[in-house]
């Protein structure tokens, strides 16, 4: 303990914070998908990792094919969103109310995909490489300098942030949706063909799977097995932050990301430890999560 | 295009309802020829069920709805919702998200066909002055006779040709029920064809000039208001309790 007051180290102290907001941008936007489809759907997509590592490989193919970041990136969300849709349609659509089938369909899914993607990819990591001017440090006092694509990715997060908001509240498609979340048979008995609305759903929370995708594959990389990290992360981020909810994704991914990369830098032995520990905490005290309705 | 007399504005024929083991609609057939009827009955003898096969909303065994000569039966509530009939839930099941003026966003014909509709939000806003001084509160902020009328003018914004409306003055004081029953008035007059489930004998009487009974669900008695009014008799053996 004396050890540790001693060697508190205040530029370790403020590099390890950026990245774990880096980190809590990147589980935002994948748990921010994940969230909006179990929101309105009540599924719970256990697919939705597969479509992030989905997303980071076929960005990776398109920025080598193109050369560029921003086709792969679109490329990499697009094609998610467009797998994303093919599920709902082919799959999830045809089990609607019945959560444990879609489940259980879902991760046999997930594990379809995995072994075709590592049959495609094999198991070697790759990364995209990011545009000149964004390969670059930016000054910052205390830490000195700070990778210029991870603060990106937190200004990013918060524009897709955003983004989600001012779809939700400000655009006849999230009229439907929050309508949906509230009364599902009301809103079809008033003439709204919601499974048409659900495609739309799935298509952007599968999309937004995709776009992390791409980014983690260029901030971090992308290998077999991060499908599995990042649908745990979105987990415990919507259990965490309540299931449904945008801003409880956002408040979940801050905690668990923080918690989390404090937790590996200080005390890495007990480093995992302490994400179970939030949320066995906020399961005690508020079951729905803690921006969550009840249910 | 004016309907064909001989068509009934709702055929419901022979409809039988299950949910879960227990068979909630026995057979039942009405025909709605135009204009208003009213169904009464006791507490859970069908009669939501009944609202809720029409709208396509629990699955029917066996038997038939049409609008206007229009099979309806087995489709999904969309359709339903879609060819014409607006409905009005029991309990309102307005949503708490949206605010009021959501809800009529919602519901509201968009483009074209805005400018040949009967109702539109301008004219909802008319009609219920209370509507638009709450258009920014939430759904959940409703008063229940608020939460009523927004419930009837989202559903009149989708100028259906048939409201079907379940117990629209449960609940209400005195004189919110009085505001209804007048509103109710003004969508006969305008030819806008209504189901009207009622537990209030004097709403469902005053509104149709006939009434169904509902009894263990099925239709045990057709008669006119009037008749229904004056027999006490019959008050008793079908509704258990005398209006008077
Ligand atoms: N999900 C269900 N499973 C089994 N039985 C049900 C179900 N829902 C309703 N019932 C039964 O069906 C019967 C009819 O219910 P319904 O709600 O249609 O009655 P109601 O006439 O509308 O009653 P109220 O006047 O109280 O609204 C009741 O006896 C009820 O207990
Ligand atoms: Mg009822």
């Amino acid at each position: 303990m004396i050890d540790l007051l001693a060697g508190f180290n205040g530029r370790l102290f403020l590099t390890v914070t950026l990245n774990g907001l880096t980190l809590a941008a990147l589980y935002f936007i994948v748990a921010s998908g994940f969230s909006l489809i179990f929101g309105l759907m009540r599924v719970v997509n256990m697919a939705h990792g597969s479509l992030y590592l989905l997303g980071g490989y076929v960005g990776y193919e398109v920025s080598v094919l193109s050369g560029s970041w921003l086709l792969a990136l679109v490329a990499g969300a697009g094609a998610a969103a467009l797998a994303g849709a093919l599920l709902q349609k082919g799959i999830f659509g045809w089990m609607q109310g019945q959560d444990l089938r879609q489940t259980l369909a879902a991760i046999g899914v997930s594990i379809v995909l995995a072994d075709l993607m590592l049959a495609q990819w094999g198991g070697t990591a790759y990364q995209l490489d990011l545009p000149a001017i964004f390969r670059s440090f930016v000054p910052l006092p205390v830490v000195n300098r700070y990778p210029m694509p991870r603060l990106m990715l937190i200004g990013l997060a918060v524009l897709i942030g955003i983004g989600l908001w001012a779809m939700l509240n400000r655009t006849r498609l999230g009229l439907l949706i929050r309508a949906g979340v509230d009364d599902r048979r009301m809103l079809e008995a008033l003439g709204v063909d919601v499974p048409k609305v659900f495609l739309g759903v799935f298509a952007i929370g599968a999309g937004l799977a995709g776009l992390a995708g791409v980014i983690g594959g260029s901030v971090l990389s992308i290998s077999p097995g991060e499908d599995a990290r990042y649908l745990l992360s979105s987990l415990i981020v919507v259990i965490v932050g309540g299931m449904g909810s945008l801003s409880g994704a956002a408040i979940g991914a801050l905690l668990v990301a923080l918690a989390e990369t404090y937790g590996l830098a200080y005390t890495p032995t007990y480093g995992v430890v302490y994400t179970f520990v939030i949320m066995v905490a906020v399961l005690a005290v508020r079951p729905q999560g803690l921006m969550g309705r009840p249910a | 295009m004016s309907p064909d007399p001989a068509i009934p504005l709702l055929d419901v024929a022979d409809l039988d309802v299950y949910l879960g083991a227990s068979h909630v609609l026995q057979g039942v057939s009405l025909r709605l020829p135009a204009g208003p009827l009213s169904i009464i009955g006791r507490n859970g003898m069908g009669k939501t069920t009944l609202c809720q096969a029409i709208m396509g909303l629990v699955p029917t065994r066996s038997g038939r709805v049409a609008l206007a000569g229009r099979e309806l039966t087995g489709q999904r509530p969309v359709r339903i919702a879609r060819a014409g009939i607006g409905y009005v839930p029991q309990g309102r099941r307005v949503f708490p998200s949206l605010s009021v003026h959501e809800h009529l966003v919602l519901t509201a014909p968009r483009g074209r066909e805005a400018e040949r509709a009967a109702w539109t939000i301008e004219r909802v806003y008319d009609t219920f002055p209370r509507l638009a001084e709450r258009r920014g509160n939430g759904g959940a902020q409703l008063s229940g006779g608020e939460q009523q009328m927004l419930a009837i003018a989202r559903a009149l914004l989708l100028n259906p040709t048939l409201l079907v409306m379940d117990e629209p003055t449960e609940g209400l004081a005195p004189v919110i029920v009085d505001h209804v029953v007048e509103l109710l008035h003004t969508i006969n007059r305008e030819g806008v064809g209504l189901l009207l489930v009622e537990q209030n004998f004097l709403v469902a009487t005053s509104v149709a000039a006939r009434v169904l009974v509902m009894v263990n669900g099925r239709i045990a008695l057709e008669t006119s208001a009037d008749e229904i009014t004056r027999n006490e008799d019959m008050q008793r053996r079908y509704l258990g309790v005398s209006a008077h």
